[in-house]
């Protein structure tokens, strides 16, 4: 995404988009583009609350299919045995995980926007999901057979305390005391104290003072155990006691455990503020963030963006987003589901779309470029209300029709949007391509389908000039079925008619077929190059035992012969060859004879 | 799944559990597993698993399955044909063990044998236009129909290059994309166009349509009669639906669906030209001919591509590249 500068000569390097070609990642691209249809769909029947719970629902929704792609990447990152392949799926995994991560969080603070109090319990809920590093030890600790034994026993313990897992700590505990008798005691008071621990409610049982004025108290009773010396003998359970209060230091020695400086503000704000307001989260992450990183590292692309959340700065998340990662969906899909929670201003750009349909814009053309995902794009496309269908209109003619079907289903949704102009070109090409393949029953059926006169003249005349090089029809089994389409060009029309001639004299009905071929030159549906051959039809019918034309209609032919004949000019009279002249005569000849028996025939009077 | 599945065979559904997807130009078949992990609404809850997996050069659009030793033939017996610029797309195949006939878009029909190398008989330029679907008739004829809205019947013992029997839509010559014959009642055929119209034709007599019936609002992908249970059609559709033709008419044996959302059901009486009155198909009383059609997809987003049922499966591939299988259709 370099902006070129005019004032360097560069060669840039051009690559496609290589996201979409990776096998794994389809099922994030199909499954999110259900999730988005459903939710543009969804009428904002519901107000307030239950509108609130559908976006939830909603964010879930995306994020459970993040984690399912996740799965199945991490499947394929085992099971590569091409070192690079597997590198690059590992990758993907990670940047999968930072994804979830972000969104995760973006839904507790901006879709579901919690209050002070079960803020801070989701907050919780998200570090335990994300962090999971430690997973292992513990999972190792509490398999072994003695776990308070255990070498990392208090790591564990200190992992739980940190989490706020004050169940689960307790229950290590109760292990702890019963196998060391002399720190019963101490265990017991630190038992009670995690349990007594105060924690915002989900529902409206408490209010916040309440929860306030319960946590001050409990605070002050550990402050008094930790300043009695209660936990003296044994440093594990006094560093707990210190952590429970809250105490920054005590907290940021078990860094290695909590792995990231996140896991730090949430455990910082569970100890020292848990009844904290989105709006001072900005304030306690900026500084968890600072005395974590200590200085000895600078913040990584994650790090940045989930500031920018925290700090409530949503154009920067998105912003940062863009930057950091190599492909549109994630930000294309929680801008829209943002936009639907009505946070994003109408923030117009310098081209002046918003930033949810630039956004969708861009996720969606990067679409295009997949021989078979292109059709989900065509969906976004129709959710962008301002430039949606002119990008749909310029890219739908672009996509490679290589058989029938896909043209089939790139028609259709042409049709569907009254795309008139790209159904005609589309159409127009794959007549074309039929036509040069021979095939001039599909290339009569995509003219039909277009309503294109035009190409049906040309298709027409293609069966002409077959039938006059070999003397007969080809594809009958077209021409003999035209039906209604026969009316869709003129030409066509007379293919249908003359075919139709053909059929009448072979079944010797020949009046018929007399008055049938005098028609089409009379009613001017042959053209006038045709004429010359009509009439050398015209004239085994002519030399027929029985009289077929009558005086009328012999008059007729020879004035058709007459215009076709004045029509020619000298020169091309001259240019004319034998065969021509001859022909003329010929016929000349035979009209001539004609109109003299069929006088003498009608001037006989019947019977007596 | 990987690419937007065109075709899907539940043939071997009742014997192994299995399923044939395309995946990336790949055949691949997939155990569905066991009857335990079904859900609710007969939704499998686990994961299907890859049995194997074969390549295929270029788009697959239709397949087959071959002997009742599950033995698939391989894609090299699925023919490309060559047009004058190259490979033309084949797009129907049938089989009738051992022989197996396929249609394409070079208007050719190319007979097979499975022990066989080269094809046994080729009908060059049998259509002028891009033939849709072939299916049997008998042992000896096929049924075609094409994008200028015929129906042809082909006997393949003779040796002319002509078919036996030409039929063709009234009205506009709208394209014929897919073709099945009843089970039992060998002269009941049903088409789907372009336009969704499902046509029943008798081809016992006239060369037009038995009844039409206005179906789906775009192109109608497959039609299946039911293998056992001819009494029910299903037909697929680029508009997305799923449609169950129920035409049984005993109240007892009317199936329920157990399905999830939206449930919507039309009555429909037929309006017949002809006379026949051996099958519900073809029936013309008005009283006693009362359909049943329901929608099988409540949410519908894209294409359904291929569908094909075996007992009380059902199973159906989409354009979100997903393939969804359904084990308790008469629940």
């Amino acid at each position: 995404r370099a902006r070129p500068d005019p004032r360097s000569s560069c060669v840039f390097v051009v690559r496609k988009d290589q996201d979409i070609y990776i096998q794994t990642l389809r099922k994030l691209f199909n499954e999110s583009h259900g999730i988005f249809i459903g939710l543009q769909r969804s009428e904002e029947e519901f107000a307030g609350k239950s509108r609130k719970t559908q976006l939830v629902q909603v964010s879930k929704n995306y994020r459970s299919v993040i984690r399912a792609c996740m799965e199945d990447m991490h499947q394929a990152a085992v099971s590569a045995r091409d070192p690079a392949l597997h590198s690059q799926y590992s990758t993907q995994v990670s940047i999968l995980s930072a994804m979830e991560l972000i969104w995760n969080l973006c839904e507790i603070l901006f879709v579901e926007a919690a209050v002070a109090g079960p803020l801070l319990l989701r907050l919780l809920d998200w570090v335990r999901l994300h962090v999971c590093d430690v997973d292992n030890m513990v999972r190792e600790v509490l398999s072994s057979e003695n776990p308070s034994k255990h070498e990392l026993f208090w790591n564990v313990v200190d992992v739980f305390v940190l989490q706020g897992r004050m169940d689960e700590a307790r229950h290590l505990l109760s292990k702890e005391a019963s196998a060391n008798p002399t720190s019963v005691n101490m265990c017991r008071i630190l038992d009670d104290l995690m349990k007594k621990m105060p924690v915002p409610s989900l529902g409206n049982t408490q209010t916040l003072t309440e929860m306030e004025l319960k946590w001050q108290h409990w605070h002050e009773e550990c402050q008094r155990y930790l300043q009695d010396g209660t936990f003296a003998s044994n440093s594990h359970m006094e560093s707990i006691c210190k952590i429970l209060l809250g105490d920054e230091n005590a907290i940021l020695e078990k860094k290695e455990l909590m792995t990231t400086w996140y896991h730090f503000l949430v455990t910082r704000l569970l100890y020292s503020h848990p009844t904290v307001k989105p709006m001072e989260l900005r304030f306690y992450a900026q500084s968890s963030m600072d005395l974590f990183l200590g200085g000895e590292s600078s913040p990584e692309p994650l790090d940045t963006i989930l500031m920018a959340a925290f700090e409530f700065e949503l154009h920067q998340v998105i912003k940062e987003c863009s930057i950091a990662l190599s492909n549109w969906w994630f930000v294309a899909h929680l801008t829209d589901l943002l936009d639907h929670c009505k946070l994003l201003q109408s923030h117009n750009l310098y081209f002046g779309s918003n930033m949810r349909e630039f956004l969708l814009l861009e996720y969606a053309s990067g679409l295009f470029s997949h021989y078979s995902l292109w059709q989900l794009g065509v969906d976004y496309f129709d959710h962008c209300p301002e430039y949606g269908r002119v990008y749909l209109e310029l890219h739908i003619e672009r996509i490679p029709l290589n058989t029938e079907q896909k043209a089939l289903k790139v028609l259709r949704i042409c049709e569907q949007r009254q795309m008139h102009e790209q159904v005609r070109s589309i159409c127009k090409i794959m007549a074309m391509k039929a036509l040069r393949n021979n095939r001039l029953g599909s290339a009569l059926s995509w003219s039909i389908r277009a309503k294109d006169a035009a190409f049906a003249t040309l298709i027409s005349d293609r069966f002409l000039k077959d039938y006059c090089e070999k003397g007969c029809f080809s594809d009958l089994d077209l021409i003999d079925n035209l039906g209604p389409s026969m009316l869709l060009s003129d030409r066509l029309t007379f293919l249908g008619k003359y075919r139709e001639f053909h059929r009448l004299y072979g079944e010797k009905r020949f009046s018929e077929a007399a008055k049938l071929l005098l028609m089409l030159m009379t009613a001017h549906i042959a053209p006038c190059s045709f004429w010359m051959t009509l009439l050398t039809d015209a004239l085994p019918l002519l030399e027929q035992k029985e009289v077929i034309f009558s005086a009328e209609q012999t008059y007729e032919l020879m004035r058709c012969l007459e215009d076709l004949t004045a029509g020619k000019s000298d020169k091309q009279k001259f240019q004319d060859d034998d065969v021509e002249t001859m022909k003329v005569e010929m016929l000349r000849l035979a009209l001539a004879r004609n109109l003299a028996r069929v006088i003498v025939k009608e001037g006989t009077l019947e019977g007596s | 799944d990987g690419t937007s599945c065109v075709s899907v065979c539940a043939r071997c559904l009742a014997k192994s559990d299995g399923v044939i997807s395309i995946q990336d130009n790949r055949i691949s078949i997939w155990s569905v597993g066991d009857l335990g992990n079904v859900g609710l609404n007969g939704e499998y809850q686990g994961e299907p698993q890859l049995l194997c997996d074969i390549r295929h050069n270029g788009d697959v659009m239709d397949m087959q399955t071959l002997s009742a030793n599950q033995r698939w033939e391989k894609a090299h017996y699925h023919v490309d044909r060559d047009a004058s610029c190259g490979g033309a797309a084949c797009t129907g195949v049938i089989c009738s063990n051992p022989e197996i006939v396929t249609v394409g878009e070079d208007g050719r029909i190319n007979l097979f044998r499975a022990d066989q190398k080269d094809a046994v008989r080729t009908i060059d330029n049998a259509d002028s236009s891009t033939l849709h679907a072939v299916t049997f008739l008998r042992t000896t004829e096929i049924l075609t129909v094409n994008s200028i809205g015929q129906l042809k019947i082909w006997d393949l013992r003779q040796q002319r290059n002509e078919p036996s029997q030409i039929f063709s839509l009234t009205g506009d010559r709208v394209p014929l994309h897919c073709v099945d014959r009843h089970p039992n009642q060998q002269h009941i055929v049903a088409t789907g166009g372009q336009d969704g119209m499902l046509s029943i034709w008798d081809i016992r007599q006239g060369t037009m349509p038995v009844s039409l019936l206005n179906a789906h609002e775009a192109e109608m992908w497959e039609v299946h009669f039911h293998p056992s249970n001819p009494d029910h059609l299903f037909t697929c559709s680029e508009d997305g639906s799923l449609w169950h033709w129920d035409t049984s008419t005993s109240v007892s044996e009317k199936p329920s669906f157990l399905h999830q959302g939206g449930r919507s059901t039309t009555y429909f009486s037929h309006n017949t030209i002809n006379q026949s009155v051996v099958s519900a198909w073809l029936s013309n009383d008005p009283t006693k001919d009362r359909m049943e059609i329901t929608n099988l997809i409540p949410n519908q987003t894209l294409s359904v591509n291929s569908l094909d049922i075996l007992g009380p499966c059902l199973v159906y591939g989409t354009d979100a590249e997903a393939i969804y299988v359904n084990r308790h259709l008469f629940a």
